[in-house]
């Protein structure tokens, strides 16, 4: 199906009649050759690279609500390779090089804008921290620009520089940042992984995973049981229940992160921008709403949405870096479910079960992995190896201290990222 | 969300620290092993619903708590001082 602005305006004329789904609604079959439990961004790509990338469609995809229903349709959107640590450093990398021919690869407008992204500090010490980061970026082969102050005042004239608390000393600019769309994210991999003949199976919630002698053999699910060979479990904040269905406990706590965003405004924030002594972050949609967050309630939490404390902390914070964001008014707030791994780094990795692999632990930053994701789990599952990119992600590394990415240097330990 | 401490009584959540899951309190013996102490230290249940956990209460008596809670809903079900739980 073609979208242009042709089609918008017939559709318009006629009542908006002619658009069709643009993927499948199956039945389950009784088997499958791989099942990937969790259809959101992670649980879509790795679906559409297996097709695309090692020729796989045997596949289902089981969603127990909607495409897009979960945490890919309610973050803050951002897109960056800006990490530092071995392991991390490749990996998202590798995510941001795909992000970039995303659109092309789908053909599908996932609204990628690399409109940059602003890390602002406010001391001599985080502008040293900061400059050793953009080296370890370079090295990467990735981008990044340490501005000076009159240098970040050049891109972002409307911050308060002169703070009397904290004073603006300059930004690391990462040009190839920015935002995508991120319920077209999940719809185009939906669309291409179903075109490639993958199964994507909704309201379809796993109830069991069976296993036999060390090998694992299908699920259970509220639409019937479902044979496999492989069985990845890709549930986010939901990879607590779905590992202990296959007798697993994670390195993995959920947490509640919050978001906001203000009534639709005309363009003023240019780029991605955080505050670098509190926590807070902002960009501006393309609906022109000024999208923002802050960090964690810093308690265990399912229920999706947070307190009123960090949302003073996140309004305080933002008033302190852009005054005239006091004019504006907030919308809407909600939460997240995020699933925390003790270093702050992710998982994609084999379990103890032959032909079950998990894909966890992605904190507040699976948004920006989900091409690199898909792509890694994929191989994983496809060759048996893990990917260069994520060589890194092992399940163990926690029991035996080796390869921990811990990169904001807290500690490798529950409740400190 | 407000918590109510056994001493101080009902308080805002910002008068907590949270400590975490309260496995913490049962620590294995230091040469458990590290399967042992990966249990402890990293692996969680990770419950949707029923949770019991350890806040510190920071604002106020210096108590640690053990606290169960619910996770889906936030509503709290009991407040103990940790020292009547520990053993």
């Amino acid at each position: 199906m073609g979208y242009s602005g042709f089609r918008i305006l017939k559709e318009g004329l006629f009542g908006q009649k002619g658009w069709k789904p643009v993927w499948r609604d199956p039945q389950p079959k009784p088997e499958y050759d791989i099942v990937i439990i969790g259809g959101g961004g992670h649980g879509l790509s790795t679906a559409y690279y297996l097709a695309k990338n090692h020729g796989l469609t045997n596949i289902a995809v089981l969603e127990r609500g909607y495409i897009g229903g979960g945490n890919v349709g309610r973050n803050t959107t951002i897109v960056r390779a800006n990490y530092f640590l071995p392991g991390n450093s490749e990996f998202y990398s590798h995510s941001l090089k795909l992000w970039e021919g995303l659109e092309q690869d789908l053909n599908y407008n996932v609204m990628h804008s690399q409109r940059g992204l602003i890390n602002l500090f406010h001391s001599d010490g985080q502008r040293d921290a900061f400059a050793r980061r953009g080296n370890a970026m370079i090295n990467q082969g990735d981008d990044a620009v340490l501005l000076d102050r009159e240098g970040v005042r050049k891109h972002l004239p409307y911050l308060d520089f002169d703070n009397t608390r904290f004073p603006i000393y300059g930004g690391l600019y990462h040009p190839r940042g920015g935002t995508a769309r991120h319920d077209a994210v999940a719809w185009g991999y939906a669309r291409g992984a179903d075109s490639r003949g993958v199964d994507l199976i909704q309201n379809c919630e796993v109830t069991g995973i069976d296993i036999q002698g060390g090998k694992v053999t299908g699920v259970q699910t509220t639409r019937g049981p479902i044979r496999a060979r492989k069985v990845a479990m890709v549930a986010a904040g939901r990879s607590g229940q779905v590992a202990a269905m296959a007798g697993m406990r994670l390195p993995v706590e959920s947490h509640v992160l919050q978001a906001f965003v203000t009534e639709g405004l005309k363009p003023c924030i240019d780029h991605v921008v955080s505050f670098g002594m509190g926590h807070f972050y902002i960009s501006q949609s393309d609906k022109g709403g000024l999208v923002f967050g802050g960090d964690l309630d810093f308690y265990s939490s399912y229920a999706a949405r947070g307190n009123l404390p960090m949302k003073e902390h996140v309004m305080e914070a933002a008033m302190t870096l852009m005054p005239m964001i006091g004019k504006a008014r907030v919308l809407r707030s909600w939460g997240g479910i995020m699933d925390m791994s003790p270093d702050g780094s992710p998982i994609i990795d084999k379990t103890d079960t032959e032909g079950l692999f998990v894909n966890c632990g992605w904190n507040y930053g699976g948004f920006k992995a989900v091409p690199a994701s898909g792509y890694c789990l994929a191989h994983l599952i496809a060759t048996g190896s893990p990917h260069d990119v994520a060589a890194r992600f092992r399940l163990d590394r926690f029991r035996t201290g080796r390869g921990l990415m811990d990169e904001e240097g807290t500690g490798s330990q529950h409740n400190l990222h | 969300m407000r918590l109510t401490c056994p001493l101080c009584g009902e308080r805002d959540r910002r008068e907590f620290y949270y400590g975490g899951d309260a496995m913490a309190l049962e620590r294995p013996a230091p040469d458990a092993g590290d399967v042992a102490w990966n249990d402890y230290v990293h692996l969680r249940d990770n419950p949707a619903g029923a949770t019991r956990d350890l806040w510190y209460h920071d604002g106020g008596c210096g108590t640690w708590l053990v606290v169960e809670r619910d996770t889906l809903t936030h509503a709290i079900a009991k407040v103990t001082p940790a020292s009547e739980v520990a053993r």
